[in-house]
């Protein structure tokens, strides 16, 4: 009687066994790293790799800091497992809408990063006492300048100079008011904590962006189209991403990014956590993955952007680390403007000036 | 020569076929002439040549001595009723009216005169300001007619504009468009497969088959007189009686019936031979129901199908040498009860049948 | 018993229309609504007010850019009418059988392609270095490379390109259905062609008109990238200030106010139109 009860019993225990043993494994197969970031980071291969390493199915969104943030917002954090807006981005955005949780420093592999950045990462996206972000890629934002005006354009409001008119562009965004207000000799970033003074300083970028206006053949929107006016002749000068001009340069040597004489606009883009993510362990083992050297070498040929991996630059092509170096001297590398975190507030201050010179005629 | 619409040898071709098919004809300044035939028979086509809506492929339109043959519609002195009148819905029953007036450049106060004059001659005064979807399928009728007759056109065309309506009316609007055509001494060219209309109004009938006219006369003589075969079945009630021609004389022609029976009636044409096969014509009202009254009438045994009573148009239905005939059943007592499957004479005087040769003999 | 059941049934055919209106179309429009009266104090407090509304009207770059969208979007919609009536007058009554179909599917096809991609089609044809250019300069019309992208031209070609379509459909549907001889009447009676298309075929075929265009200027008034990519640096759309505000500038409350606006603007045009062509709702849309 006894033995038939616990015989029974054991082969009750053996099939709950079994059923948590098959739905585990649904749920092993289920994985899934939902993650949200610009185009060039997340390289099929790379992709592919950490699947088959992993098992763990990603699901690659590309976006950019705006819009990342507004689909963050609109979820409270939720939708995504990983996402990589620049770290000036993060603390001003997490207090206003909350939609990151802290990083565990203690998951990441911080012998693969670079010491310097991780320290300066940390810095810029702590909040509280804690820490927001781990630096991923980082780059520049200058001039990308064909050869025939390369000694008209050297800084920023270069580009508003007669001989270069109707063959020159740039976005509409942040990024412009700040290079400019530099070019301009401000120092915007040791205004951005007094709002007057930031103010008096973007009011006279607007008045230098309005007369220059009818300078520029059209603003850029997006990455492709402004390679493409580029690459067809149609512009000659535009302020852009070094990346870019890299690839331009690879295509035809006439082309080449330049570090204005004011210096480039240096950003660092994070792994931040969403607040409402469902895979934090995923993430983890993303941010791991793709800081060994071989693995963030090629997400730098495919994105033309370094990463912050130790040991990465030298799986990187050859052509990639010439034109860096033809780009930045050790004065450039030294004079870029590292975009400090931005304050809650300034957003709305700038998006009325860049409306402004938009509507002006 | 005094005609408004003389036409000579058209030939309208779709295709390789002729839908009108050298069609001459002289229509008499102030008359109201009739082109009858069954559906198919050309008739659209002829009257849209006419309109101007169609050229000719040969022939000649001349309107008043004038060629018309390159005038487009807009410039012709002719006016159409459409089939479904195409009143213009989005127009008052006044602006439809004055549409052509405004064309003419009338003034407006000459206008708004000559088109309550004209609505007050079709007998619908004041109705300026209704809509036509409000009038009922006679008022149409009569501002459809309004609409072409303020323009006091030399011809006017209609092509079957009473169709549409029920039995009554179109008994009414018979005798109606008589006496409006009489009234505006307009000529009216008028298209109609309905033998009846053409019957009651017109002054002259064209009778008209696969594009050509076959008789063209006063509505009369094509009843007593049909000068082809299908005049004779097409215009009017007629019973056909088929059988072999046994003797002629005097332009009476006999013929033997497949009972063995022989009848008699007049020649249409003369060349007529013995032995040749014929059909013989005979109104319903030229039969009388009693063994035959004179010598030299023709008579027939028949046995009563059936009788069919309308009042004044009442009527036998009975059978003689396997073909059905018809025979007016007069309301007045002469004619005594007339049962079913009894047996019946029927006799004729020969001078009111008609005989032709059978087609294709 | 068998009233309950065909209300039963009645009841399930009508719920997911109106689960679509109620949870897609009513609910956003309301929460927009509520949003664009908020004010954000600092950033972390929020009262209410119209101070959303009253930025619209004091920062002239709002309601410039709003009265620019409008009257371009007019124009656009009388454009693509004015292009669009002889082509469905060609479809509805000269083209026949086969014709008729192939005609109507090429003006399909565009649609195949997404308007990102049509756009990008435009802007490879209008470019500097684009194939009208270059045809420009080899039939020895032009000297140098001509610029035909980034301006308000270009930007309406995209958006009559866009908007043919939504005219055609309604107004190929009202023109088959008008008898023949109205036209032929209308010459008849003495009228030529100009006249017969002003007081025949533009009347019958009004409501087709009114509610292509009604269809068009919507579209054109709410489109996003053709605006945006084919436009110069000077071509501000209202929709792109939206966008700008929502995404860009993560100010939900301002967006919000002017994408109140932008329906109030659409639905008094709206109206008006209905008013002008004294056309009724119903019968432009039944």
């Amino acid at each position: 009687m006894v033995s038939k009860q616990g015989t029974s019993r054991f082969r009750l225990m053996k099939v709950a066994a079994g059923v948590a043993a098959a739905l585990l494994s649904v749920s092993a197969t289920a994985e899934e790293l939902r993650l949200i970031t610009w185009g060039g980071y997340a390289p099929d291969d790379v992709v592919a790799q950490f699947e088959e390493e992993t098992g763990i199915d990603v699901k690659v969104t590309l976006s950019n800091n705006e819009d990342m943030i507004s689909k963050l917002r609109a979820t409270g954090g939720a939708g995504f497992d990983l996402a990589q807006p620049s770290q000036d981005r993060i603390v001003g955005v997490q207090r206003q809408f909350n939609i990151y949780r802290p990083i565990d420093y203690s998951k990441v592999d911080a012998a693969r990063v670079q010491p310097s950045m991780m320290k300066a990462t940390k810095e810029a996206t702590a909040l509280d006492g804690k820490s927001y972000g781990v630096p991923a890629v980082w780059g520049t934002s200058g001039l990308i300048v064909n050869g025939e005006v390369e000694d008209t354009v050297k800084d920023y409001t270069d580009l508003c100079d007669p001989a270069v008119a109707g063959r020159v562009s740039y976005r509409l965004k942040r990024p412009t008011l700040i290079g400019f207000a530099f070019a301009m000799g401000e120092d915007p970033f040791a205004a951005y904590n007094d709002e007057q003074k930031y103010q008096s300083i973007l009011a006279k970028v607007e008045k230098k962006l309005i007369d220059c206006k009818g300078n520029v053949k059209t603003y850029w929107t997006g990455g492709d189209q402004l390679l493409a006016l580029l690459r067809s002749g149609e512009i000659k000068a535009a302020m852009a991403w070094d990346a870019g001009g890299w690839k331009l340069n690879a295509e035809n040597p006439a082309i080449s990014f330049v570090a204005p004489t004011s210096g480039a606009l240096g950003w660092i883009d994070t792994f931040a956590l969403p607040r409402r993510g469902e895979n934090e362990d995923a993430a983890y083992k993303w941010i791991n993955f793709v800081m060994q050297p071989e693995i963030a070498a090629k997400i730098t040929n495919q994105s033309g952007n370094f990463t912050a991996a130790k040991g990465a630059d030298e799986f990187v092509t050859a052509e990639l680390r010439d034109a860096y170096r033809q780009s930045f001297n050790e004065d450039a590398l030294n004079n870029i403007k590292w975009y400090p975190p931005v304050p809650p507030g300034l957003e709305a201050m700038e998006g009325q000036v860049l409306d402004r010179v938009q509507a002006a005629n | 020569m005094d005609s408004d619409l003389f036409c000579t040898d058209l030939i309208r071709r779709f295709g390789s076929h002729a839908a009108v098919d050298r069609v001459s004809l002289d229509v008499p300044a102030g008359t109201f002439f009739s082109i009858l035939g069954p559906s198919g028979c050309g008739k659209t086509t002829l009257l849209r040549l006419l309109a101007g809506f169609d050229r000719p492929d040969e022939g000649d339109i001349h309107i008043r001595g004038q060629r018309m043959n390159e005038v487009p519609p807009n410039r012709r002195p002719v006016n159409m009723v459409f089939q479904h009148l195409a009143l213009f819905p989005t127009m008052s029953v006044g602006d439809n009216i004055g549409y052509g007036l405004r064309r003419k450049k009338v003034p407006a106060a000459e206008r708004s005169k000559r088109v309550a004059r004209v609505l007050e001659q079709v007998g619908l005064p004041g109705l300026e300001s209704r809509n036509p979807q409000q009038l009922s399928g006679g008022q149409r009728q009569r501002v459809a007619l309004a609409r072409c007759l303020v323009l006091e056109p030399t011809l006017l065309l209609l092509d079957e504009p009473l169709g549409a309506l029920d039995l009554k009316l179109r008994e009414q609007m018979k005798i109606e468009l008589k006496h409006l055509q009489k009234a505006f001494g307009t000529t009216f060219v008028y298209i109609t497969h309905d033998q009846s209309e053409a019957m009651v109004m017109s002054d002259q009938v064209a009778v008209m088959r696969n594009g050509q006219f076959d008789q063209v006369a006063p509505p009369e003589t094509l009843y007593r007189a049909p000068e082809t075969p299908f005049v004779a079945d097409f215009v009017g009630d007629n019973n056909r009686l088929s059988g072999e021609v046994v003797g002629l004389q005097e332009g009476i022609a006999e013929l033997l019936l497949a009972s063995g029976e022989r009848v008699s009636g007049k020649l249409a044409f003369p060349g007529l031979k013995v032995g040749q096969r014929a059909n013989l014509f005979i109104r319903p009202e030229s039969l009388m129901l009693t063994p035959a009254a004179a010598t030299g009438y023709a008579s027939l045994r028949a046995s009563v199908t059936t009788t069919l009573f309308d009042g004044a148009n009442s009527r036998v239905e009975a059978e003689a040498s396997g073909q059905t005939l018809f025979a007016r059943l007069p309301q007045d007592g002469s004619v005594g009860r007339v049962a079913p499957e009894s047996a019946i004479d029927l006799s004729w005087n020969p001078q009111l049948a008609t005989v032709f040769a059978e087609a294709g003999t | 018993m068998n009233a309950s059941a065909s209300r039963l049934s009645l009841c399930l055919l009508i719920t997911p229309f109106a689960l679509w209106i109620l949870l897609l179309v009513l609910l956003p429009h309301l929460q927009m609504l509520r949003v664009s009266f908020q004010v954000r104090e600092s950033w972390d407090t929020i009262s209410w007010g119209v101070q959303q509304y009253q930025n619209f009207f004091s920062e002239s770059y709002y309601w410039r850019t709003f009265l620019r969208t409008g009257l371009m979007s007019l124009f656009t919609t009388f454009l693509t009418l004015i292009i669009a009536f002889p082509i469905a007058w060609y479809i509805a009554k000269l083209a026949r059988g086969r014709a008729k179909g192939l005609l109507f599917f090429a003006c399909l096809i565009p649609f195949w392609a997404s308007e990102l991609v049509r756009t990008y089609g435009w802007m490879i044809l209008l470019r500097e270095s684009g194939l009208f250019s270059t045809w420009l300069q080899y039939l020895g019309f032009a000297d140098g490379p001509v610029e035909m992208l980034y301006n308000d031209v270009a930007v309406i070609i995209g958006l009559v390109y866009n908007g043919l379509l939504f005219m055609l459909v309604p107004l190929v549907t009202t023109l088959e259905g008008m008898d023949d001889n109205l036209v032929e009447a209308g010459y008849d009676l003495g009228g030529n062609h100009f006249t017969v298309l002003r007081e025949v075929v533009v009347p019958w075929a009004m409501p087709g008109v009114v509610s292509g265009s009604i269809v068009v200027f919507m579209l054109t008034l709410g489109s996003y990238l053709t605006p945006i990519l084919m436009g110069g640096k000077d071509s501000a759309w209202f929709t792109g200030q939206i966008f700008t505000q929502f995404i860009t500038r993560f100010n939900w409350e301002q967006g919000a106010a002017l994408g109140v606006l932008l329906l109030v603007l659409s639905s008094v045009m709206v109206w008006l139109g209905l008013r002008l062509t004294g056309q009724s709702l119903r019968k432009v849309m039944g």
